[in-house]
């Protein structure tokens, strides 16, 4: 009897746990509903950057697709995008708007370096998630200053010392000139190409020329840098100056070894117009594939996001590979948000952020997402590729630089 | 000597770029007495036009010359619809709308074109006579071109009625109605010149620049000084200070100063030198009667 | 046949003037404790273009020098603010009197190529400034002092005491918004005083018939660059508090469209005039918000659009506009008052070479 009683008593207190922690299970930050998750983000739809607007409109795009299906673990997403002309102190106030009166869960790929140093603080001291900002730049992985804020594409400091590693093996009495934007993506390029020469980088680097974006051409720098008797060339520009810095290049009849940054690599959008047969040679590190790239015209992964493209972003150019690296960042945070499950705590979604292992369908083979508790830096493999005259060519091993 | 040589061929091809905008400039100036902010992005507009047509398959030139028509149209109804409500408004109020069309213009461009770089052809046949070591046969080309707009403008006002009409218009209004001339019309007219050799400039710098929505931002600063350092009023000066200008800033970033401040030394240099000449180096010098 | 205003009547004008000021006070001190605290930073914003709008109106509008480049006054002051705060540890509101004066300093120095330049050619000087500034910012020889590309993040300072009103604590973002109120009543009393007296119509005078200026005794050269000094101060304290107030200054905070939009404010608000500075403020902080959330094509065609509507409406700004409607309600002794606005006023006698008002 007093067996009974008592085999009662735990069965008793043994539903009730289950149902208090069946309960529990489910919990939420501002932001998160039973039936919603508010995430929010600026980019530049107006203003001198207003060519990234596109990405915005691509993860827009790729939310709609993922709640036309059923949404994430039954709630839907709400995004909320503001526009933040690429002024730093308009960020400043759309975030606070975000955080303070749209009350959105987190923020998910705010655009640009400046941008996000501006609010680099506020969400640390917040703790609002900062999560996969668009900018390449290398401070963003610093989990024991900054736990909040997390990086995504390969930062542009490895990606430099990825071509100097190569430049040391391949030619190491080369003769490097560098044509760099004269902002903070620039020079954090130019940086990782230094440090990774090491103490040769005085002697090798002959010529640093800059430019800025109110430069009409490059043409002078291009002319000074064939001028300084440079048998290598490191090509810091975006889209618009690489083009025009590789048709100058072939126009002036000078002929070094390019290496050519990832930013500015897209097939349609910088060799075409720049000649096809101008850009034979260039090499530079890719981890996504280009839309724009024949070889990838019947990959299961580029099909697929074709035909997101025309059902759920028809205006949008199937050329530019903004498009591709929203779909994917975007395909990143839902698997964050997938995991999280019904604990939908800031906490949490900055934990599961911190333990992704995945792959990417427009991820190059061999380039994972992998993050953990002392790496926020979610991608950070890339592979060296060389342009044939029509497509890029892969070579040699993939960099990984922190071993995972 | 052979890159010293280079330097001043590509500052005169950067030149030429800025002397058609600065040209287009000094043409609405001439008609209007007004600067016109917008004058960059509505010779891209244009220029993304000529494309859109070329694409379709239209040959080069008809493209051109269809798109040369309708800047001009355009220039006329927007001086039409969109500025005659405040011909008689303060000065600064008419910058404002200037402003609101550059911001209309830049992304309405952005919007219909998207935003990814395109490749704009040249119509000068790129190996040929007159393609040489420092100059492409396309910049040689421009300049030919602009020099004919030139030329052109220049015969326009000088000896026909409707030049001598719209330079009476700008520069004494009361007087040219007394005369029976319609100033009204002879402004929307000035605009839609303006517009088309906006966008001839537009179409002769696109190949050389790459043509994306942002293409005219830096270049119309630039054409801002070249403009005033030649002489507001002064077509020739606006293609010589477009000249000085381009050979100015090459000069600098790779002999004196370095790219990292090239763009403020020129700018000091232009500023200096206004401040010496304050008409510009051809304009003329207002005298004011007492 | 003047006839001389009623003199009761101009005493109850004041005396409703000032009270009508003091309501507005107290309003805009209630206000930070009604709203969120994102809100308060808007307004604090607000307040900090209005300076700068201000700056730029005493040179533009009463004085009629055209200006392009004040964004660079602007980030000159927020620099200097940072600069000091970051580097030399003075507090935050030490900082404002040194932008102040160094850009006094710097805009009589810019007032001396101006006394040169007329119209559009001190636009385009102006214009080489607001370009020039932040390519300097870059500069890697100062970049140990300015951060470079960057940029200097900066502390947000902490109230020095708190309390609760109406349940809401004054914290970080209410106690910046009182000091910024503060710095611009002070600001604004300056300039009322300043413009109100004979220096105001010397430089409406200067702005209108420079020549008779000249010729009744006022020194041209001198007048035109205190006014650059006085103007470009102005603006650099704006840019100061901006920094306290945004906690994060760059070089890419301050290009040229800074320039552009603070000229937009000048003429929204209305040229000429001390309050409309506000209204200035008010457009270019709000509009653009409003234009994002009407469309995300293309947000900035929405501000051009709704730019050029309001220039129809309200071709002398929202400040002209208020004057005709208040000359209106008067009776008809006022309109014979010498009208002081520009784009109003008929010229005593058509110059033929003499360039518009710029």
């Amino acid at each position: 009897m007093k067996l009974k009683h008592f085999s009662l008593a735990v069965a008793g207190i043994a539903a009730a746990a289950i149902s208090l922690s069946a309960v529990a299970q489910k919990k939420y930050d501002t932001g998160a509903t039973d039936t919603e998750i508010k995430i929010g983000d600026t980019k530049p739809y107006s203003g001198p950057a207003s060519a990234y607007g596109t990405i915005g409109k691509a993860i827009a795009a790729y939310f709609d697709k993922i709640n036309a299906e059923g949404g994430i673990n039954g709630r839907k997403v709400k995004y909320i995008s503001l526009d933040d002309g690429y002024n730093p102190a308009k960020t400043v106030e759309q975030v606070r708007k975000l955080v303070e009166e749209d009350e959105v869960l987190f923020v998910f790929n705010p655009l640009g370096t400046p941008s996000n140093t501006a609010i680099h603080k506020y969400m640390n001291q917040k703790k609002v998630p900062q999560l996969f900002v668009a900018t390449g730049a290398t401070k963003w992985g610093d989990p024991k200053n900054f736990p909040w804020t997390m990086g995504w594409q390969p930062n542009y400091q490895t990606e430099g010392r990825i071509y100097a590693a190569h430049i040391l093996e391949t030619n190491p009495n080369a003769k490097i000139g560098v044509l760099y934007q004269n902002d903070d993506y620039g020079k954090d390029y130019l940086k990782g190409l230094e440090d990774g020469l090491g103490d040769k980088a005085k002697t090798m680097i002959v010529s640093k020329v800059s430019y800025e974006v109110t430069d009409p051409t490059v043409d002078s720098q291009m002319v000074t840098l064939k001028g300084s008797g440079a048998d290598t060339f490191f090509n810091v520009t975006t889209p618009k100056f690489a083009a025009q810095a590789i048709k100058k290049a072939a126009e002036i009849g000078w002929k070094p070894t390019q290496y050519l940054n990832n930013v500015s690599s897209s097939v349609g959008s910088v060799l075409t117009p720049a000649g096809l047969e101008n850009s034979v040679g260039i090499i530079t590190t890719q981890y996504g594939k280009d839309p724009t790239d024949p070889q990838w015209n019947n990959d299961k992964g580029m099909q697929d996001w074709r035909a997101w493209m025309a059902k759920y972003y028809p205006s949008g150019d199937v050329k530019d590979a903004s498009n591709v690296y929203g779909y994917s960042v975007a395909m990143t945070v839902v698997q964050v948000l997938k995991q999280c499950g019904d604990n939908l705590t800031r906490e949490n979604v900055m934990k599961q952020a911190a333990s992704l292992s995945m792959d990417l369908p427009l991820s190059l083979p061999g380039i994972n997402v992998k993050t953990s508790a002392n790496d926020f830096y979610p991608i950070e493999r890339e592979q060296l590729a060389r342009f044939d005259g029509k497509t890029w060519k892969l070579f040699g091993k993939v960099y990984n630089p922190s071993g995972d | 000597m052979d890159a010293f040589l280079h330097q001043i061929f590509s500052g005169l091809a950067n030149g030429c770029i800025y002397g058609s905008i600065a040209l287009a400039l000094v043409m609405i100036y001439q008609a209007t007495h007004h600067l016109n902010f917008a004058q960059g992005e509505m010779a891209t507009f244009s220029t993304f036009i000529a494309w859109a047509l070329i694409q379709k398959g239209l040959p080069y030139w008809v493209a051109f010359s269809v798109t040369f028509g309708i800047s001009f149209a355009a220039g006329l109804v927007i001086q039409r619809v969109i500025l005659r409500p405040v011909e008689k408004a303060p000065v600064l109020t008419n910058v404002n709308v200037f402003i609101g069309l550059l911001l209309i213009f830049n992304a309405c461009s952005g919007w219909f074109f998207d935003h990814t770089v395109k490749a704009f052809p040249s119509p000068f046949a790129q190996e040929g006579l007159l393609k040489t070591q420092f100059f492409s046969a396309h910049e040689f080309g421009s300049f030919l071109v602009m020099l004919t707009v030139l030329l052109a403008l220049y015969a326009f006002f000088r000896f026909t009625p409707i030049g001598l009409a719209m330079r009476a218009a700008a520069q004494n209004p009361e007087s040219a109605r007394l005369v029976g001339i319609r100033v009204s019309w002879m402004l929307a007219v000035g605009w839609g010149l303006a517009a088309a050799i906006g966008a001839v400039a537009g179409m002769m710098v696109a190949p050389v620049v790459f043509l994306d929505p942002n293409m005219m931002s830096g270049i119309l600063l630039y054409g801002f000084a070249a403009a005033l350092l030649g002489g507001v009023d002064n077509p020739w000066g606006a293609v010589i200070g477009g000249l000085i200008v381009g050979v100015l800033e090459n000069l600098l970033g790779a002999y004196v100063i370095g790219t990292e401040l090239k763009l403020t030394v020129a700018l000091v240099l232009i500023v200096g030198t206004l401040t010496l000449m304050p008409a510009g180096l051809f304009g003329k010098h207002v005298v004011t009667r007492v | 046949m003047s006839a001389a205003p009623d003199p009761s009547s101009a005493d109850r004008k004041s005396r409703l003037l000032w009270i009508g000021l003091v309501v507005v006070l107290v309003a805009a001190m209630v206000l930070p404790f009604l709203v969120k605290n994102y809100r308060v930073f808007q307004f604090n914003l607000v307040l900090v273009y209005a300076i700068a709008i201000l700056g730029l109106n005493i040179l533009t509008g009463f004085n009629g020098q055209i200006s392009l480049g004040h964004g660079a006054f602007y980030a000159i002051g927020a620099y200097a603010a940072a600069v000091l705060m970051d580097r030399f540890g003075m507090p935050y509101w030490a900082t404002l009197p040194f932008s102040g004066l160094l850009c006094f300093v710097l805009g009589f120095l810019m007032g001396f190529p101006a006394l040169r330049l007329a119209g559009h050619y001190l636009a385009v000087a102006t214009l080489a400034l607001a370009l020039a500034i932040p390519q300097l910012l870059k500069y890697k020889h100062l970049e140990n002092y300015t951060g470079g590309v960057q940029g200097i993040v900066l502390v947000k300072p902490d109230p020095p005491f708190t309390f609760r009103f109406l349940d809401q604590p004054l914290n970080a973002d209410r106690w910046l918004y009182f000091f910024t109120l503060a710095v611009t009543v002070v600001m604004f009393l300056l300039a009322w005083n300043l413009l109100r007296g004979r220096v105001g119509r010397a430089l409406i005078a200067i702005r209108d018939h420079p020549i008779a200026a000249a010729v009744m005794g006022i020194n041209l050269p001198a007048f035109k660059s205190l006014t650059f000094g006085v103007s470009a101060a102005f603006t650099g304290v704006a840019g100061a508090l901006g920094a306290v107030v945004i906690a994060f200054v760059s070089p890419d905070s301050f290009l040229l469209p800074l320039s552009i939009f603070l000229l937009v404010g000048v003429v929204v608000g209305g040229l000429a005039s001390i309050p409309g500075a506000f209204f200035g403020a008010i457009f270019i902080q709000f509009v653009p918000n409003i234009a994002d959330e009407m469309s995300k094509s293309a947000p900035q065609a929405i501000y051009g659009v709704l730019l050029i509507i309001l220039m129809y409406l309200l071709p002398t700004g929202v400040m002209g506009m208020v004057r005709k409607l208040w000359a209106r309600w008067q009776p008809g002794a006022a309109r014979l008052r010498v009208n002081a606005r520009p784009g109003t006023s008929v010229p005593v006698s058509p110059d033929l070479t003499k360039e518009s008002t710029t």
